[in-house]
């Protein structure tokens, strides 16, 4: 057991964490609100007016449109991918098992400017692929099965076998077993890991600046594009905020469908 | 049955790994391949033709170097700090408060990562502008800089760093820790001979996130650092600005060997089993 004094001084440093994680996105949303173009605090004075505006941005609403095509395609490729690779490593014994995990982890595990250059070299100069949408989804899904891997891989391992064990000796066949047992079970790790891995995908930035090419934007890409320009700051100030809202969605989401959002994104 | 069982495990595992073989190590290759690629000093277009001149330049040339010592010092100085902030909130979080509380903790540490990546770099704009909150609060602001970048990076990967550590420190049998104050030691002893050697692969797995993510990270630089350039933007300059696709191929084999360097370090505690 520790002592009352180390009790207290973790205790209190804990508190200060937790300040300095969420003071900034708390100013993030006093700032969509702020009358003033610039960063002065502090704030001028009270508005909604800069909501109206954003809300009347075709560039936000076109991308955003974009990244949402993105992260839908993404999602499903990774979806499809990565459960079989879960089932596949959890199932099943076979030779080179560790490969398989170690290859589906090393796209999240080495540095986004490495990948992104990675599959601009392969899709420009070596496959000679106009870069598109197409491109940004390929290199989104690379990493988002990784997502969808460990959740349902550790829903399989929680799962155990034995339920399994039980149709095959009542005489179902091996895809019955998957339709009727199984899938129902892993429901829930499906589902959470998609919504993790279309998060990941949304706010994505550095794959995408590589794949995407000059003409195609997505969400993150117009904010980053406009973060200079002193009279978008405004709108800008309001996107962030309303990212910043949304950004609860998948966390809740996630955990209500018995996903664990803490160690997927980890 | 046999033959059915390794068919059906062949069409599971056929499709992911054609296709992370196929996009990413295919990638991967062609970037290695393409370093030694050169560019027609004219049009600028990609040549087919090898050459050693690109890996040559990046490693030799001051100004990549320069670049690369200093990248690799934010990426460790993030790491250090990340280390510094997580460790007492993560054992506050598994050894004193309630099961209730830590739940909550987890959510309030992991919340922040679900936030916009650009998001929270413009939040670190906002905070250290010279007019902003923390010259109005404190009087002070370190500016745009090399400072802000190092602030920014930790505040972005921190909770990658405490997940891992708090998993480790959840994992040290309570027992442990009373037995070592029933002989007699402080609690810094405890801490220092009895938790430290068992959470450390936790903060070296911690470690692999907030390395790696720091050495390829451009944007924050360019969002908060003012005229600071880490390896990021020099490899983004010379594939964008410059228009030269071999030798930002070259430089992008700096980070990816740091980074495997690392991850080949810190096999041998144990890391990797913790990601």
């Amino acid at each position: 057991m520790l002592s009352g004094g180390a009790r207290r001084a973790v205790r209190a440093w804990t508190v200060l964490i937790l300040l300095f994680l969420y003071v900034p996105l708390a100013l993030v949303l006093v700032n969509a609100f702020n009358s003033s173009r610039t960063f002065a605090f502090p704030p001028s004075g009270f508005t909604t007016q800069w909501w109206v505006v954003a809300w009347h941005s075709e560039g936000m609403w076109k991308s955003l449109a974009n990244s949402v095509t993105v992260g839908l395609g993404a999602t499903a490729i990774a979806l499809v991918l990565g459960t079989m690779a879960a089932f596949a490593v959890q199932r099943y014994r076979f030779f080179g098992r560790e490969v398989v995990s170690f290859l589906v982890v090393l796209p999240i595990t080495l540095p986004g400017i490495v990948t992104g250059i990675a599959l601009n070299a392969t899709f420009t100069s070596a496959l000679g692929v106009t870069l598109g949408l197409a491109t940004v989804i390929v290199g989104h899904a690379t990493f988002c099965v990784v997502i969808v891997f460990n959740n349902t891989q550790a829903r399989l391992r929680r799962l155990g076998t034995s339920l399994e064990d039980a149709s095959a000796d009542l005489g179902a066949s091996p895809w019955q077993t998957f339709r009727y047992v199984t899938f129902p079970m892993m429901r829930g790790a499906l589902v959470a890991g998609a919504i993790l891995a279309f998060a990941l995908s949304f706010d994505e930035i550095v794959v995408t600046t590589f794949t995407a090419g000059p003409t195609v934007q997505t969400l993150p890409i117009w904010i980053f594009g406009n973060l200079f320009r002193p009279n978008q700051a405004p709108v800008i100030n309001v996107v962030a905020a309303a990212l910043t809202l949304v950004a609860i969605i998948p966390v809740w989401l996630a955990q209500r469908f018995g996903g664990d959002p803490a160690t997927t994104r980890v | 049955m046999r033959l059915r069982r390794r068919m059906a495990l062949a069409f599971l595992l056929v499709p992911p790994m054609a296709w992370l073989v196929l996009a990413y190590l295919g990638s991967l290759a062609v970037l290695l391949v393409s370093a030694f690629w050169s560019t027609n000093s004219f049009t600028g277009a990609v040549v087919h033709k090898f050459t050693t001149h690109n890996i040559v330049q990046a490693f030799t040339e001051t100004v990549f170097r320069v670049t690369t010592l200093r990248t690799l010092g934010v990426a460790l100085l993030v790491t250090a700090i990340c280390i510094v902030l997580a460790v007492p909130l993560a054992l506050y979080m598994a050894k004193v408060a309630s099961p209730r509380m830590r739940l909550l903790l987890v959510i309030a540490v992991t919340t922040p990562l679900w936030a916009s990546y650009l998001v929270k770099a413009y939040a670190w704009r906002m905070l250290l502008s010279p007019e902003g909150p923390l010259a109005w609060a404190g009087g002070y602001t370190p500016g745009y800089g090399l400072t802000a970048t190092v602030i920014t990076l930790a505040y972005l990967w921190l909770p990658y760093m405490i997940i891992p550590v708090f998993a480790a420190f959840d994992r040290v049998p309570d027992s442990l820790i009373d037995a070592s104050s029933d002989l007699g030691a402080s609690d810094l002893s405890t801490l220092r001979m009895v938790m430290a050697p068992l959470i450390f692969p936790g903060i070296a797995a911690g470690s692999i996130f907030t390395f790696s993510l720091s050495l390829g990270d451009y944007i924050a630089v360019t969002i908060v650092g003012g005229k600071t350039q880490l390896l990021g933007n020099v490899i983004y300059g010379q594939l964008v600005t410059a228009n030269n696709q071999p030798l930002a191929a070259a430089l992008s084999i700096i980070p990816l060997a740091a980074i495997i360097l690392y991850l080949l370090a810190m096999r041998r505690t144990g890391a990797l089993e913790n990601v």
